[in-house]
């Protein structure tokens, strides 16, 4: 109680040659607009290498969580490389096949079949988003009380 | 130039995460190479320069290279130089909407109907670039 609300910056890949980019960015688009938009902030992936100082700096300083839609993982790689270690890095494959939904076949006009994949993955980011809080204001209360 | 006539041409979007112009540099790619010049225009994802991956790497130092920017910071037309490429034709998607005012784009995760028209444009207007570049002409 008291403390500000830590804002965790989310760094989705957006992949746009594979249709799992397309649910990465969907997913973290509802949760930055609709689920957690006063917890979460969104970091731009390409702008770690176009000069992002404030995108660098910011990811030092705040938890950061990563999601990427393959096994390549370019957002939890540059995000290492150029700033520092995700709190989490979450894989779309992964996070559907847990709950049983294949992956979409296209890579755009999303639309009601494609529904329930961009639904768990926000979920499962929204879990994560939960987590790094809580980690963060345990952390803070305990620098606080020395 | 005497150089071998390319059969692809690399297209890079910056899929702005937080912008409109983003979002239409995104659609404009997809238009491109799903409906305007399929098999010929070859998307790339981005984010797989930042992270230096030898296959996209080497997919834009060999092919001709066209970059759709969101906004002045060109993270898709700089992420291609920062490999030591000269982008042969870099766009910024607000040159989209300049030419054809009568369109404009809103929304992120979602373009709108006038914004996903503009895309629809762009990418048919980019068709004779594509043709040229794949031919191993300058634009
Ligand atoms: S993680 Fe996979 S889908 Fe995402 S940008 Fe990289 S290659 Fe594309
Ligand atoms: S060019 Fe602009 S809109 Fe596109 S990713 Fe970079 S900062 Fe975002």
């Amino acid at each position: 109680m008291g403390l500000p609300i830590a804002k965790i910056g989310i760094v989705p890949c957006s992949g746009e040659a594979l249709p799992a980019g397309t649910v990465c960015r969907l997913a973290c688009r509802q949760v930055l607009d609709k689920l957690l938009p006063s917890q979460t902030v969104a970091i731009c992936l390409p702008l770690f290498i176009a000069g992002g100082e404030e995108e660098r700096r910011f990811a030092t300083r705040h938890p950061t969580i990563t999601v990427d839609g393959c096994e390549k993982r370019c957002a939890a790689k540059a995000t290492e490389l150029f700033s520092g270690k995700p709190v989490q890095a979450l894989l779309i494959p992964d996070i559907l096949r847990k709950h049983g939904i294949p992956m979409p076949a296209r890579l755009r006009g999303f639309g009601a079949g494609e529904e329930a994949a961009v639904r768990v993955v926000a979920e499962e980011i929204v879990r994560a988003v939960d987590a790094a809080a809580a980690q963060t204001q345990t952390q803070e209360s305990q620098h606080g009380a020395l | 130039m005497g150089e071998t006539p390319s059969k692809q041409v690399a297209v890079l979007a910056c899929s702005g995460i937080g912008k409109t112009w983003g979002a239409l540099a995104r659609e404009t790619a997809l238009e491109l190479v799903e409906r305007v010049r399929p098999g010929v225009a070859r998307l790339i994802c981005l984010p797989l320069l930042v992270i230096n991956d030898t296959e996209a790497r080497q997919a834009v130092l060999e092919h001709p290279v066209i970059t759709l920017d969101g906004c002045p910071k060109a993270c898709a037309r700089k992420s291609a130089e920062a490999l030591g490429k000269k982008v042969e034709h870099p766009l910024e998607t607000i040159q989209f909407y300049t030419a054809h005012r009568d369109l404009k784009p809103e929304g992120v995760a979602q373009l709108n109907e006038a914004g996903l028209k503009l895309a629809q444009v762009a990418a048919s207007e980019l068709a004779a670039t594509v043709d040229r570049l794949a031919a191993g002409e300058q634009t």
